[in-house]
């Protein structure tokens, strides 16, 4: 397609239908003092590429690097190794250019590929039902309460404590709009808080309880007791799920009560690349399929009995149904899918079972090490690959004190809870197969400095 | 029994005060092969014009607008695993489901068969 700009005389007449004298006219509702009269005071002039290439460069240079210092950060975006067979096979044109597959007699690759990436979701989660995926796991997690009210015709969403804020939050803002009412509440610092305070806040108008599994603190939560709580009273459990290598050793949430699986795919495949694109996965008992949203992608047969794929129950979406769509999301996230797809299948289900038990060797050792600093204390009484520590001081500043020696010390709570006072000395830390034994000894020997 | 129909193109077929309500021929023609019927829950309270319930084919899903007010006694179950049946008896064993009408008088509003079949010749 050629791209043809418009003439003055095309703008003119154009203007001259809507009955505005120049095109400034159309934003005369922004006030004269916010609008921009001349160039922007102290931006430079333009430069040689050379220059300007060289001035980026520097202004990259004051960032610490993911990989290039003793890294412990998680809290929903995990770093883990990515074979560069990823990258490569990802990158191959049929797959990086193609178009959304509504004509699946051209699409039969990317077809595929959705179809091999759900098997692996529903797989990976228990359920019988993956979709094609959504955009992120905070949005999954909002789109699983949404429909756990449609299935239930309830509108009351009970989320536990555990859950990451970023996804409270998320939830929060979508209900102001579709008036569900949410209970939320920031963690209580302890070592296993037991499903029982969670349990007690769902009743007969609950349509939902979102457990995080692990939750934000690292916790792992006894799912199977709060599903059996949920469904006495009517209620569906959603099990979000922010570091899926952990289910290479923890039991799927489908086979412990969980009705809708959401997850950040984030961590297999894709990388943390600044916070997104991301990837949200989404599963769900079969029976709930027709209140599921997003694109999914089904196997059939041909005229001729040969065996393909389509997209299917495409009239619950939005480019068929409108305003009476399970969701607005019309689309996927198709690169990111197929980069999960592909690592997942390079490491198989031995692959991930082994990668799991190696993350959590990690995190053992490093807790370990840590726990032994002084006036350090390990707050979990379970982990996968990331915990919570009890500092003697705010956790905030010697995360700071310790970017200054070069070391990401992990996420303090204060940052994911501001304003949280009681939160304010914990420390959330992951080690995952990239983290080396010199890392974890680089951090506990700078912590003993920084608290000494 | 009367039959009236909507320009929406369901059909109810009222003994007393109970209608049993449907799609017309026309209206599963238009929709093309279902694959689905979302159903409505026995004891809906259904105002007229409500959408208690949904049609889905290969094109489209569409909703059943309720023809009258009343509630909703039953829901036919054999289009649970045969939704097919719309398609090849709209008017008789595809029926969607019955509703006890709360105001009779509203169906003087409703089509017969001989103007229903004039309004659809026109369309």
């Amino acid at each position: 397609m050629r791209y043809l700009p418009l003439t003055p005389a095309n703008r003119t007449e154009m203007l001259g239908v809507i009955g505005a004298a120049t095109i400034d006219d159309l934003f005369i509702d922004v006030p004269a003092e916010a609008r921009l009269s001349g160039p922007i005071a102290n931006l430079p002039m333009h430069a040689s590429e050379m220059a300007v290439e060289r001035h980026m460069g520097a202004l990259a240079a004051q960032n610490i690097n993911a990989g290039s210092v003793p890294f412990f950060l998680g809290a929903g975006a995990y770093k883990h190794h990515i074979p560069a067979s990823v990258d490569h096979l990802i990158q191959r044109g049929e797959f990086l250019t193609a178009y959304t597959p509504y004509q699946p007699e051209i699409a039969q690759g990317t077809l595929q590929v959705l179809f091999e990436f759900q098997t692996q979701v529903a797989r990976l989660f228990g359920v019988e039902i993956a979709n094609a995926s959504m955009y992120d796991g905070s949005t999954a997690c909002w789109e699983a309460v949404a429909m756990a009210g449609r299935v239930t015709k309830r509108s009351r969403a009970v989320l536990s404590r555990g859950l990451h804020p970023h996804y409270a939050a998320t939830i929060t803002t979508m209900a102001k709009f579709t008036g569900d009412s949410i209970d939320a509440q920031p963690p209580k610092l302890v070592g296993d808080p037991g499903p029982d305070g969670l349990i007690s806040g769902i009743d007969e108008e609950t349509s939902c309880v979102v457990v995080q599994y692990p939750d934000v603190l690292g916790r792992i939560p006894d799912l199977a007791t709060i599903a059996e709580a949920a469904h006495a009273k009517g209620a569906l459990m959603i099990v979000v799920v922010t570091e899926p290598v952990a289910l290479g050793l923890l039991e799927a949430p489908g086979n412990l009560g969980a009705d809708i699986v959401v997850g950040e795919g984030q961590s297999l495949g894709v990388g943390l690349q600044f916070g997104g694109p991301y990837l949200g996965l989404f599963g769900c008992r079969e029976k709930f399929v027709r209140q599921m949203p997003g694109r999914l992608c089904g196997e059939t047969v041909d005229a001729e009995g040969k065996r393909g794929f389509v997209l299917t129950l495409s009239t619950r979406e939005q480019h068929i149904r409108r305003e009476k769509a399970t969701s607005n999301i019309c689309t996927n996230a198709g690169l990111c899918a197929l980069a999960f797809s592909v690592h997942m299948t390079l490491l198989g289900g031995t692959g991930l079972t082994k990668l799991a038990k190696v993350n959590h060797a990690k995190a053992q050792q490093a807790a370990q090490r840590l726990a032994q600093v002084p006036g350090v204390s390990l707050l979990n009484t379970s982990y996968f690959n990331e915990f919570t520590l009890i500092l003697p001081r705010d956790a905030r500043e010697v995360v700071r004190e310790l970017a200054d020696q070069r070391i990401l010390a992990g996420v303090s709570l204060g940052r994911l809870f501001p304003g949280v006072a009681n939160l304010a000395n914990g420390l959330l830390v992951t080690a995952t197969e990239c983290t080396t034994a010199e890392d974890i000894e680089a951090f506990a020997t700078a912590l003993e400095g920084v608290l000494g | 029994m009367p039959l009236y129909y909507t320009q929406d193109h369901e059909w109810i077929d009222v003994d007393g005060d109970t209608g049993t309500v449907g799609i017309t021929d026309y209206a599963q023609g238009q929709l093309g092969d279902i694959t689905f019927v979302e159903l409505p829950e026995t004891g809906t309270t259904l105002k007229k014009g409500d959408a208690p319930c949904v049609v889905d084919s290969v094109k489209a899903a569409s909703d059943v607008y309720a023809p009258v007010s009343g509630t909703v006694t039953e829901a036919n179950a054999a289009l649970e695993g045969e939704p097919e049946l719309v398609n090849t008896d709209p008017e008789q064993g595809g029926w969607l489901f019955r509703v006890t009408l709360s105001d009779t008088s509203e169906l003087d509003g409703l089509m017969n068969r001989a103007a229903y079949d004039e309004y659809v010749a026109g369309l």
